[in-house]
């Protein structure tokens, strides 16, 4: 029957991909799987092997309720995300548009751009939060800063959040701002030039040409940084889930439940994202 | 010829010679198609101030790196050490145990990074050039999995790779990335896919009708035509695996280490070397000492990036990812 399939030739793709398939197998479908039947048990690891016994939704319901840490984060990691991305979207974008100009040492400035890209291990951030060196320290200084850090609301904590960690935010953007800078050489500059003889100042164009242009650039942008944020080693889950997975009392099981509820968080996140930046698109058209 | 005629003379002449304050008022705000020199200033100002606080972590590193104690404490000393003080690297290099430990990330890194490069290569090539039954389902699948976050799958690949007896050994890295599921396997085999997508399907075909095999086109086209694809991608990887600290502290547990799981255990591993530091003479562990250790742990990804720069910065436009 093999022999049959492969006659065809296109069939042929099958071989190419077969390491894939297996590898998505055996390496994802598996596990996914796995780990959800995983937090329904509790699990523990002896010399014979693992042991499981069924707790139904106990991991869930516990995480959820009564371990404080875990909810706290995960609520953090809410105002962390809105907040982040598209703020990291938005630079990205400012900086690639800069790149944009007609300027020279352009390729000095991508390399400084691109740099954090190639350095930020966790270790290295942590070691940078830690030693306070995430953000300029003449501007924490500054008497505005501390007056707003002394407020004590949303607007005054996700300022401060940006100031604290102003590098960082800066640091995630590499990527972004070259996928932008690559997106805008694209755009057909003839475009440009039809506008400009019909009257169009370089501020129209921008929102008339270039933003609509970049919109599958900027969607493409929103799932990288959320799941690069998401899944970055600073992520205070997924230090959470690690130090559970180790823990006498806690688990495999329940590291397993914890490891759901905040994947299928970053999916809600992301599903936000993208059905924000989806209705703006149509509203263009 | 009659409109123009008709024009009024003097209004023709001040259009042909612009007076004194147009043309600066030209140079400097600028027409709609060149910018002006204020413009331009105010994009290098941005330009340039952006490009150091980008900078200013590593500048910073480099700057407190050799600074002595008496340095740190004196706040008049900003940016440039008073003297040139080692200290910190040397012993920030013994406590790392830098070059057994450097070559032991080199290893760890390398290796699953040419086996993902070349099996995103196979795969992409295989979604690029064939049509298959449920190739679209399939790629879909494949970008898909870049979306799911390792914390899902790692519990259960950690019992799968105990079962095997992988725990501790490089496989536990190579087995994923051979099977196009390492970090961020779907990346690369997108950018293969891209690539392959460009190649004119004649060449093949002409190939195809010369006798060759359908491997045998891979190596001989495939592999030449895809060139940049695999420098990126190793490039890529290579980055990403020597970073990745989480699934190594994991997988690895203490029998292979790397820069970044020794800069994260520094300070206990520094307090554990040099017991009673801070008293006798030898300095306790201080921002100095850390940051020299961090300076030397991106030291190596710093020379890699200086000489390769150009891939990095090359590589969305090369990789197809922002369409032709």
């Amino acid at each position: 029957m093999i022999k049959k399939i492969m006659k065809n030739p296109e069939n042929k793709g099958y071989l190419f991909i077969l390491p894939w398939l297996i590898g998505f197998v055996t390496l994802t479908i598996y596990p996914i799987l796995y780990s959800f039947y995983l937090s329904f048990f509790d699990v523990t690891i002896t010399t014979e092997g693992i042991q499981t016994e069924s707790v139904g939704i106990e991991n869930y319901q516990s995480a959820m309720t009564s371990d404080i840490e875990f909810i706290n984060r995960l609520i953090e990691y809410v105002r962390e995300i809105l907040i982040s991305v598209p703020l990291i979207v938005i630079i990205s974008l400012l900086i690639a548009l800069l790149l944009n100009q007609n300027i020279r040492f352009k390729g000095v400035f991508r390399t400084i751009f691109f740099l954090p890209v190639i350095i930020s291990s966790g270790p290295v951030l942590d070691k940078l939060i830690g030693l306070d060196i995430a953000t300029l320290n003449m501007v924490e200084t500054n008497a505005l800063y501390e007056m707003i850090a002394g407020m004590d609301n949303i607007l005054a904590s996700s300022f401060v959040y940006i100031i604290d960690n102003l590098i960082i935010l800066l640091w995630f953007s590499g990527v972004q701002i070259l996928i932008f800078n690559s997106a805008l050489q694209k755009v057909d500059k003839k475009i440009y030039e039809a506008a400009s003889i019909d009257g169009a100042s370089s501020w129209e164009s921008f929102w008339k040409i270039t933003l609509p242009s970049l919109f599958p650039m900027i969607m493409v942008n929103i799932v990288y940084t959320t799941v690069m944020y998401s899944v970055s080693s600073l992520s205070t889950i997924v230090g959470h889930i690690q130090s559970n997975m180790f823990q006498l009392e806690t688990g495999f099981g329940y590291a397993s439940s914890l490891s759901w509820i905040y994947f299928i968080l970053i999916v809600l996140v992301l599903i936000t994202f993208t059905g924000i930046i989806g209705l703006f698109n149509r509203k263009y058209k | 010829m009659k409109t123009l005629e008709s024009q009024p003379p003097t209004k023709r002449k001040q259009k042909k010679q612009p007076s004194k304050w147009v043309k600066v008022k030209k140079r400097l705000l600028g027409t709609n198609s060149d910018r002006g020199l204020i413009m331009k200033v105010i994009f290098y100002a941005l330009l340039i101030s952006v490009g150091f606080v980008f900078l200013y972590p590593v500048i910073y590193m480099i700057s407190y790196s050799f600074k002595d104690l008496s340095d740190l404490l004196n706040s008049s000393v900003n940016w440039i050490p008073t003297h040139f003080y080692t200290e910190n690297i040397t012993r920030a290099y013994e406590v790392l145990d830098y070059i057994p430990t450097l070559l032991e990330t080199i290893f760890v890194a390398v290796v699953p990074s040419v086996l993902q490069m070349m099996v995103a290569a196979v795969v992409g090539y295989g979604f690029a050039r064939y049509d298959f039954k449920g190739k679209r389902i399939l790629l879909v699948l494949v970008i898909s999995t870049f979306v799911i976050p390792p914390q899902i799958t790692v519990i259960p690949r950690y019992i799968l790779f105990n079962n095997l007896g992988l725990l501790g050994s490089i496989a536990a890295y190579a087995i994923p990335a051979g099977l196009g599921q390492g970090i961020n396997s779907a990346i690369f085999i997108l950018i293969f896919y891209q690539t392959y997508r460009a190649i004119p399907v004649s060449l093949i075909e002409a190939a195809r009708l010369d006798g060759a095999g359908e491997f045998k086109i891979f190596t001989k086209i495939g592999i030449p035509m895809g060139l940049s694809a695999f420098i990126i991608s190793f490039l890529f990887s290579l980055v990403w695996y020597w970073n990745e600290t989480y699934l190594a502290s994991i997988y690895f547990g203490g029998t292979l280490s790397t820069l970044p799981l020794e800069l994260q255990r520094f300070v206990a591993a520094y307090n554990n070397m040099f017991p009673g530091s801070g008293g006798d003479g030898i300095a306790g562990v201080n921002e100095a000492i850390e940051l020299a250790a961090t300076l030397l742990s991106i030291i190596p990804l710093l020379i890699i990036y200086f000489i390769s720069q150009k891939w990095f910065v090359e590589s969305i436009d090369r990789s197809g990812i922002t369409g032709e």
